[in-house]
């Protein structure tokens, strides 16, 4: 799917800025990235996967940043870091977040597939394919629940079963 | 084997004598604490779903602060959620609108040395000021410990940020924070503990060690440590226990500075990592500034401005936000309030405000502010096309005075 390809330090407020957080997260994704690219919310498709360099997520606990990519149909995350709370709230709601020493040889618009499972991305724009740090085994069962809700969900039905 | 105040503060809670950096441990958790925005709005839906309960209404802290005052039927809302839900789910420790999050938790004495706690705001790290393990979590992961009243955790390795001296006058902890974010950067914590220590760190009154760990936010830690001493003692005043780091714990990095050496900081818009020396900023000409979030209005930091505001007037806008309730009533009782209302200043509410960009008050287009904050990230305060110079409430106060970006030391007789 189309990569998307923004810098470091890609902070929550611009990911879900301030004055909308009282707004449902329809209206929040709306403003997605609008400060650093105003097309995105509009132009994302649902698949499409978001790359950035160092720290992306940096800021806020605020939980409606990873979840307007979530909404706008976002299907991963590819950073060479992530700010460690928007990497859990991430993982939190299902939404992988793969770390990519090599994050920088993406360019936007390539086609990218991203096997969350086996940490590996292929370009097929370019050919390539790049390694990622596995995700943590007890964070993957999570993603593959749906989230920590849909896990917890599980949890709680089958300790009342 | 030698263990870091970090180390000892995650065993604990995870129930071990010991535990190594890397590891991936579960802990039980003392105290969640979660405001109106990320908390009862949030987590009351997904608990109806689950049919869940809180598991210990006992060890909820809930505190309006973002939503406040409340300007039209959404932020209204918010608000009515909170107080609603407080009742339904049995938590006392609830409280409305006597201020930040941050600052009203450790004032109303919730906060002890050793604890394990976890707050629904990524400026928790407050908390480590008291030598307890505090750190943010999102709306899910806040679920999810009141679900279980556990979470599980990453042993995070220990970066030590060690000043040496005493710092100079007119100099505070923003001084410092600002100055390693600039050094360090937005991701030099790397998500491990950083603890400060050191003879200037011992120096720093609780409210200045506040926002030390505070602004660790800013510098990428999960969590900003500072063992606990006579001065935590004094605040709480009661007897606390006291947790340190083992003098031979191994570092992830040790890093020392003489705080004597070190002048005013300004972060340039748009990061707090854009950081250089105060003197740089000369050129600069706000039009506003505002001394206010947990990170800048504390009833500290209030003195401080005052200390420079005395029988000065302001030449631009200036608002005055205190972070807390208690906080405003001391400084009215001490003659600080009076100080800085003189010196033309107009005070807004005991809420995050303008600094998180949520309420009524937003940096209109092509604003230059100077601001007491943590974070001047595009946008976050109102206009993108807004300009947010931080800087230490000294800083702020000395420019508002002068009409341009001035160093403090000037103004201070």
């Amino acid at each position: 799917m189309r990569a998307w390809v923004f810098g470091d330090n890609v902070d929550t407020d611009v990911l879900a800025p301030g004055r909308y957080m009282k707004l449902p997260i329809e209206e929040i994704a709306k403003h997605c990235l609008e400060a650093i690219d105003p097309s995105f919310a509009a132009a994302v498709r649902p698949g499409d996967i978001v790359v950035a360099g160092r720290n992306f997520g940096a800021g806020s606990s605020r939980e409606q940043a990873p979840a307007a990519l979530r909404h706008l149909g976002v299907a991963a995350l590819v950073a060479e870091s992530f700010a460690g709370l928007f990497y859990r709230n991430a993982i939190n709601l299902g939404l992988p977040a793969l770390v990519c020493q090599q994050a920088r040889r993406i360019r936007p618009g390539d086609s990218l597939t991203v096997n969350a499972e086996a940490g590996e991305i292929q370009n097929l724009t370019t050919g390539e394919t790049l390694a990622c740090e596995p995700i943590p085994a007890h964070l993957m069962q999570m993603v593959r629940d749906g989230g920590l809700l849909a896990h917890l969900e599980k949890r709680c039905n089958t300790t009342s079963s | 084997m030698s263990q870091t105040l970090a180390q000892k503060l995650v065993a604990r809670a995870a129930g071990r004598s010991s535990v190594a950096p890397g590891e991936i441990v579960t802990c039980k958790v003392d105290l969640a604490m979660m405001h109106d925005s990320s908390g009862p709005r949030r987590v009351k839906p997904m608990l109806e779903r689950l049919g869940a309960k809180v598991w210990d209404p006992g060890k909820v802290v809930v505190i309006t602060d973002h939503y406040l005052p409340a300007y039209d039927d959404e932020s209204r809302n918010i608000i009515r959620i909170a107080r609603e839900w407080v009742r339904e789910a049995g938590i006392d420790s609830f409280y409305d609108a006597q201020g930040i999050c941050h600052i009203v938790l450790p004032e109303r004495g919730h906060l002890r040395p050793g604890m394990f706690v976890v707050g629904g705001d990524s400026h928790s790290p407050t908390g480590g000021a008291f030598a307890a393990y505090m750190f943010g979590v999102g709306a899910t992961e806040m679920l999810g410990v009141l679900v279980t009243g556990e979470i599980w955790l990453k042993v995070p390795h220990t970066i030590a940020m060690e000043f040496a001296g005493k710092l100079g006058a007119g100099v505070s902890a923003k001084d410092v924070m600002l100055f390693l974010i600039g050094r360090f950067g937005l991701d030099g914590g790397q998500y491990q503990a950083v603890e400060y220590r050191g003879d200037a760190i011992r120096e720093l009154s609780m409210q200045e060690r506040m926002t030390l760990c505070n602004m660790t936010a800013e510098l990428g830690g999960q969590v900003g440590l500072i063992a606990s001493d006579s001065v935590t003692r004094e605040f709480l005043k009661t007897e606390i226990e006291i947790w340190e780091s083992d003098a031979d714990a191994p570092l992830l990095a040790h890093h020392r500075f003489n705080a004597g050496e070190l002048p005013p900081q300004v972060a340039a818009p748009h990061s707090p990592a854009n950081t250089k020396a105060v003197h740089e900023f000369r050129d600069v000409k706000p039009n506003l500034a505002y001394i206010g979030a947990c990170t800048g209005a504390k009833l500290e930091d209030l003195r401080m401005a005052s200390r420079i505001l005395k029988g000065r007037k302001s030449k631009i806008r200036l608002l005055v936000a205190p972070a807390s309730l208690r906080d405003q009533q001391s400084a009215e009782r001490e003659g600080t309030l009076q100080v800085l209302l003189d010196a033309g200043a107009e005070l807004l509410a005991n809420s995050c405000g303008m600094c998180a960009g949520y309420g009524e008050h937003l940096l209109p287009e092509k604003a230059v502010a100077i601001s007491t904050t943590a974070r001047n990230f595009k946008g976050r305060m109102g206009a993108a096309s807004a300009q947010v110079y931080l800087a230490s409430p000294y800083t702020v106060a000395a420019s508002a005075v002068a009409g341009r970006v001035c160093d403090p030391r000037e103004m201070l007789a």
